[in-house]
């Protein structure tokens, strides 16, 4: 199967020290990739850098076979929930038209194809009801699906989530996982999780990144969670 | 309030002064709502004091200070948005410095100016009621600007206001739009010093979209609700200072204060009205 994702020897650093060191990462399309480490360890680096978001200090990523830095409209980013001011005062239809920036034409608003692409986006993840409402007065499971249903108005090659049941009850972790579900079958996947059981559930290979990287052995639960426990 | 409505009609520099409040609310309602909600309040204090030194040496070199204005304005949030860009976490200082340097330029060069002397205190403080039509025109025509500006990448400002690095994701030249939008923001501050002054133009910039921020649902709802906010407190400052005789644009400020401070009364009252007249 074709390999979409090409990460060779990354190394990046904020400035003091590496976050991330020599980080070599094959994903081949149609995969669902789970990503777990400890908090500072670098996962939200390393999907930053997949996304194009970050360039790496050292060492190439090509997705899609070009830059990362160029492949932006192939790729939906679904960032962690804290990232995102959700005081602000905004529909859930303008946040999910937003991603159709970069299809759409610069000057102006947004067309008809656009409007169709967020509603089949809102609809796969069943916030369309929900459009005219203000972002910050859905409930945490609503606001995580709705980042998502921004992601997928762009209609993306390759999904980056960032701990997308983070910080959400166990009703709305159930909705965010029957989407993932759903779209795994259409896209490659790559997702940061701290929740071991979702991520056994649902991907079909985990690497554990605490600067380094290291992948989990397929069938040992005692190997995902000493890793985790142990924060090696 | 009478009085005010025969004033009105007898005084064209009243008229005026009603005039420039409502061209000054559209202004200050589209531009402030994103100082609000990106906030950048200091980055906007910043630009208005720099505008004092572009307006002194304006003044000083004997060009119409109006025109140093706008384009004091235009290279203020040049420099400003450029230093938030790279200062990184020092860009507090380097605004706070660039905010004091600018007003200190514009108060030698005025000082310096051979001939008449210039009122520092109109600039400081604005002088709604001594718009003329040609100080009109010009506020109209930044106000054009600003609107068919925001009208063509009104998508580009929300998306920049709301979440850059998504926005940086979908190819938008974020740095670009950023500075934009000051340069925006600025052109609104040069249509507010007539009215309230450089020393009280961050309230009016901020106060309406802050309180209708608390009712909007989005971001176009919260910039219409902060222009009729605008033009209300205007139209309110100017009859009250009329007949209280009290300086009109810290009026203007003192009301927009006033109903800043009673909003969350009103969020309040407005969340439980449907559920008292549920029980009826």
């Amino acid at each position: 199967m074709m390999e979409i994702v090409e990460v060779t020897d990354v190394d990046f650093s904020y400035g003091t020290g590496n976050t991330l060191q020599g980080i070599n990462l094959r994903v081949a399309e149609g995969e669902f990739l789970g990503v777990v480490g400890p908090n500072g360890g670098g996962k939200t680096t390393l999907l930053k850098i997949i996304a194009g978001l970050l360039a790496p200090t050292r060492g190439q990523v090509r997705v899609f076979g070009r830059p990362a830095a160029r492949c932006g409209r192939f790729i939906g980013y679904v960032p962690q929930f804290a990232d995102v001011d959700l005081t602000f005062p905004i529909t859930v239809r303008d946040v999910v038209l937003m991603g159709r920036l970069g299809f759409t034409s610069f000057l102006g608003g947004y067309r008809e194809k656009d409007e169709k692409a967020a509603r089949w986006a809102m609809e796969q993840v069943g916030v369309w009801d929900l459009r005219q409402k203000r972002l910050g007065n859905l409930s945490e499971g609503q606001k995580q699906r709705v980042l998502i249903a921004r992601a997928l108005a762009g209609e993306p090659r390759l999904l980056l989530l960032d701990e997308p049941t983070a910080s959400v009850d166990a009703e709305a972790e159930r909705a965010v996982v029957q989407v993932l579900r759903k779209l795994r079958k259409s896209m490659t996947i790559i997702m940061v999780s701290h929740d071991l059981q979702l991520l056994k559930d649902l991907v079909d290979r985990i690497v554990y990144v605490n600067r380094k990287l290291r992948w989990i052995s397929e069938d040992s639960d005692t190997s995902l969670s000493s890793f985790l426990q142990l924060g090696n | 309030m009478e009085g005010f409505f025969q004033a009105l009609s007898s005084y064209s520099f009243l008229q005026y002064a009603l005039m420039a409040g409502v061209l000054a609310s559209i202004a200050s309602g589209i531009a402030g709502t994103f100082v609000v909600v990106k906030r950048i309040s200091l980055i906007s204090g910043g630009i208005a004091h720099c505008i004092l030194g572009g307006m002194g040496i304006a003044y000083y070199l004997g060009f119409d200070p109006a025109q140093g204005a706008v384009v004091s304005a235009l290279i203020a949030a040049l420099i400003i948005g450029l230093v938030s860009l790279k200062a990184g976490q020092h860009e507090d200082t380097v605004i706070g410095a660039l905010w004091a340097v600018g007003m200190a330029l514009g108060i030698v060069f005025i000082a310096r100016t051979p001939g008449y002397n210039v009122d520092l205190m109109t600039f400081l403080f604005g002088n709604i009621l001594l718009v003329s039509p040609e100080d009109l025109r010009l506020m109209a025509l930044l106000d054009g600007l600003i609107l068919l500006a925001t009208a063509l990448l009104y998508k580009q400002f929300l998306a920049v206001a709301f979440d850059e690095e998504h926005a940086r994701l979908r190819g938008m030249p974020v740095e670009l739009l950023y500075l934009l939008l000051l340069m925006l923001i600025a052109l609104t501050i040069v249509v507010l010093i007539k009215v309230v002054g450089l020393v009280l133009v961050i309230a009016l910039l901020i106060l309406p979209p802050a309180i209708a921020g608390r009712f909007a649902n989005s971001l176009f709802q919260m910039m219409a609700a902060a222009v009729g906010m605008g033009m209300l407190f205007n139209a309110a400052g100017l009859v009250v200072s009329y007949h209280l005789d009290l300086p009109t644009g810290a009026t203007i400020v003192l009301i927009a204060g006033m109903a800043y401070l009673l909003a969350p009364v009103g969020q309040r009252f407005l969340k439980k009205a449907p559920a008292l007249a549920g029980r009826g």
